[in-house]
């Protein structure tokens, strides 16, 4: 199987519905002349043209909305925030409208969009550029989260999110776009609110998504050195997530870990955490232990920045704290 | 459906709206309407003469104080009075309420309760019509208060540089909420002048005149459909009531409210009809006493009309 990036597993996705599907277009800051601050649509001007690749002026709040308008009358766009931290100028289009309409409107309406965004911290860029509000946004009723960890994930994801008829926020680890992985050259979808148990393993479950499944399969691997059987669970899905196979999960293993790159406050595993405790206590040996960066605006000096980070170490360090492992 | 225009259906739907209105009031204070309640009272002759010059492939979209667009637009009255009721038979199922009406079928796209909240919407909704390459475009209501909000910068902005399908009408009732807009805008009341910033012709009109906006409208709604890109109304008109039942209206005095009722255009209207020889007095009566009769039927309708079953909570979350 051919190897390629995340950054071009989300372009593939996004190049075949425009080729299949002419309601689809894109709309952001510098997605076409300039290529995307990341890349992602690099060459869709030159192939598809203006009309379906649009740049638009720096008004998140205004190109949200036309979006969401756009997506009310049957269209299906695609659009893009430079910085997941840029969406919140536009969260009242956001949940206010594109995730209320179809409920106020007694199911009149559906908003066929996509939403995407960066998100995560680590290359130093200061509070307001390294955040993960996708957090906030798994809470809004009337709209779908996901956030890819790999390139495989990435295209199945991104296929399923623009077929969909909700909204769907698709937060894309920063650090990940030139992560490579391989896909199969089938039409693979991956579906929304379903978790992937990547690594199967008896002793204890470790759960993450998105960027946090890397220090998650680094703490994986050197638990395995030790002897430790590791089984991992990659949620894809923030909204709705899937509770029921952590709890399978933890019904095997009996122990867990919920690893959350973002802060830890408030973060998506807060929520797994509370419903692991309503409906599998009887099944854990242990507390339910939970991983997260600090509760800090995010700090642009390396030293301090890579110290707020979570990493593999917080994660062994949770497993030997709440299971003597 | 430009050009031809019956006037005294004009004045048929002016006076159901500020009978609706005045229902819904009556209703409130029984306790049957609930919630925030912004009635149109006063401001009927903008809302009917802008969209009398619609056809059916325009959507119109409006801000909080809606019944008035929504019943100019031709959404059922007894739906509409079912959803402020908070009855299954409304338009939303009794989900939305009086701030968020919508009536798909109709073109009338919500009832938007954020100030400024549904402009970019409404050039979303242009956008797909241009982009469908249709001759459908979309009016965009607000008001005052909505001018100094920063979407609406950046919506006019997109509009302008995209070249939308889109009319911007502004309802200037000098008020928002209890703020005089004067004592908030830098610039004095005139709005329409500032458009020139983003080359969106403008055009003021006297918004208790029926005929005068439903003209300028029709200027307006012309050149969108030749290709000309945005434009925009200001029709300076009045709400002759509080901005909601809330409202005690402590911030303005009576003098100017009598002021204005002068100009009401369900009194003004029909007098100039009679004068011009284009309706008889039994005509108006006659209308008169039919509206009253389809408000009380509507009312009626929603006090039978079922609460919604509880299981629909979890309905129309996701798609």
């Amino acid at each position: 199987m051919p190897e390629i990036t995340l950054r071009d597993a989300l372009k593939r996705a996004i190049k075949e519905a425009l080729e299949s599907d002419p309601s689809v277009f894109m709309m952001g800051e510098d997605i076409g002349e300039y290529g995307g601050a990341y890349a992602v649509t690099d060459g869709l001007l030159k192939k598809f043209g203006p009309d379906r690749i649009k740049d638009t002026p720096i008004s998140e709040q205004a190109f949200v909305g036309a979006g969401i308008g756009a997506a009310v009358a049957g269209l299906r766009p695609i659009v893009e925030f430079m910085s997941i931290s840029f969406s919140l100028v536009a969260f009242d289009q956001i949940v206010n409208m594109a995730a209320n309409l179809r409920y106020m409107s007694g199911g009149q309406i559906s908003v066929p969009m996509v939403i995407r965004a960066p998100t995560g911290a680590g290359v130093q860029l200061g509070a307001t550029h390294s955040q993960s509000f996708e957090t906030w946004l798994a809470e809004v009723p009337g709209m779908k989260v996901v956030c890819p960890s790999n390139p495989y994930d990435a295209l199945g994801l991104m296929r399923s999110a623009i077929k969909d008829n909700n909204p769907v926020f698709v937060a894309e680890p920063a650090l990940l776009y030139g992560e490579k992985g391989e896909i199969p050259d089938d039409d693979y979808e991956i579906e929304i609110g379903k978790a992937d148990v990547t690594r199967e393993g008896s002793d204890i479950t470790l759960v993450s998504y998105g960027y946090g499944m890397r220090p998650t399969n680094e703490a994986a691997d050197k638990l395995t050195e030790r002897g430790v059987s590791v089984e991992v669970i990659d949620l894809r899905s923030l909204s709705p997530f899937d509770i029921d196979s952590i709890v399978s999960s933890v019904q095997k293993t009996n122990r867990v870990v919920l690893i959350d790159n973002a802060r830890r406050n408030g973060g998506v595993m807060a929520e797994v955490a509370a419903d692991l405790q309503q409906c599998a206590s009887e099944w854990l040996d242990g507390p339910v232990m939970r991983v997260g960066s600090v509760d800090v605006p995010w700090p642009y000096s390396r030293s301090l920045e890579q110290e707020v980070l979570m990493d593999a170490d917080d994660v062994l360090v949770a497993v030997a704290e709440g299971y003597g492992l | 459906m430009t050009g031809k225009v019956d006037r005294l259906d004009l004045f048929r739907q002016m006076y159901l709206v500020r009978q609706f209105e005045i229902a819904c009031g009556e209703n409130y204070s029984k306790g049957l309407i609930r919630g925030f309640l912004h009635l149109y009272t006063g401001q009927e002759a903008t809302g009917v003469g802008a969209i009398s010059t619609l056809g059916d492939n325009d959507y119109v979209v409006s801000h909080y104080r809606d019944h008035g667009h929504a019943l100019a637009r031709g959404v059922d009255v007894n739906r509409l009075m079912a959803e402020l009721f908070g009855r299954a038979t409304g338009t939303s199922k009794g989900k939305g309420g009086s701030m968020h009406i919508f009536d798909v079928a109709k073109g009338f796209m919500g009832g938007h309760a954020i100030v400024a909240g549904q402009l970019p919407l409404a050039a979303g909704l242009a956008l797909a019509q241009q982009y469908n390459k249709t001759d459908g475009l979309t009016i965009c209501f607000f008001g005052d208060g909505a001018t100094n909000q920063g979407i609406y910068h950046e919506t006019m902005n997109l509009a302008a540089v995209w070249k939308l399908p889109i009319l911007f009408f502004l309802e200037n009732n000098m008020y928002g909420m209890g703020t005089s807009i004067e004592r908030v805008r830098a610039g004095g009341i005139d709005f329409y002048p500032g458009m020139a910033t983003y080359e969106i012709p403008a055009a003021e009109v006297d918004g208790m005149d029926v005929l005068a906006v439903r003209e300028a409208t029709e200027l307006a709604v012309a050149r969108i459909r030749n290709g000309e890109g945005p434009q925009f109304i200001e029709a300076k008109t009045f709400r002759f009531v509080g901005h909601s039942l809330a409202d005690g209206q402590k911030y303005r005095g009576q003098e100017e409210v009598k002021e204005w009722e002068r100009r009401d255009p369900i009194n003004v209207y029909p007098t100039r009809l009679l004068e011009m020889g284009i309706a008889k007095s039994d005509q108006i009566d006659q209308i008169k006493t039919e509206v009253d009769e389809v408000v009380a039927k509507a009312v009626e309708f929603a006090e039978q009309s079922p609460e919604p079953e509880l299981s629909e909570i979890h309905n129309d979350v996701l798609a």
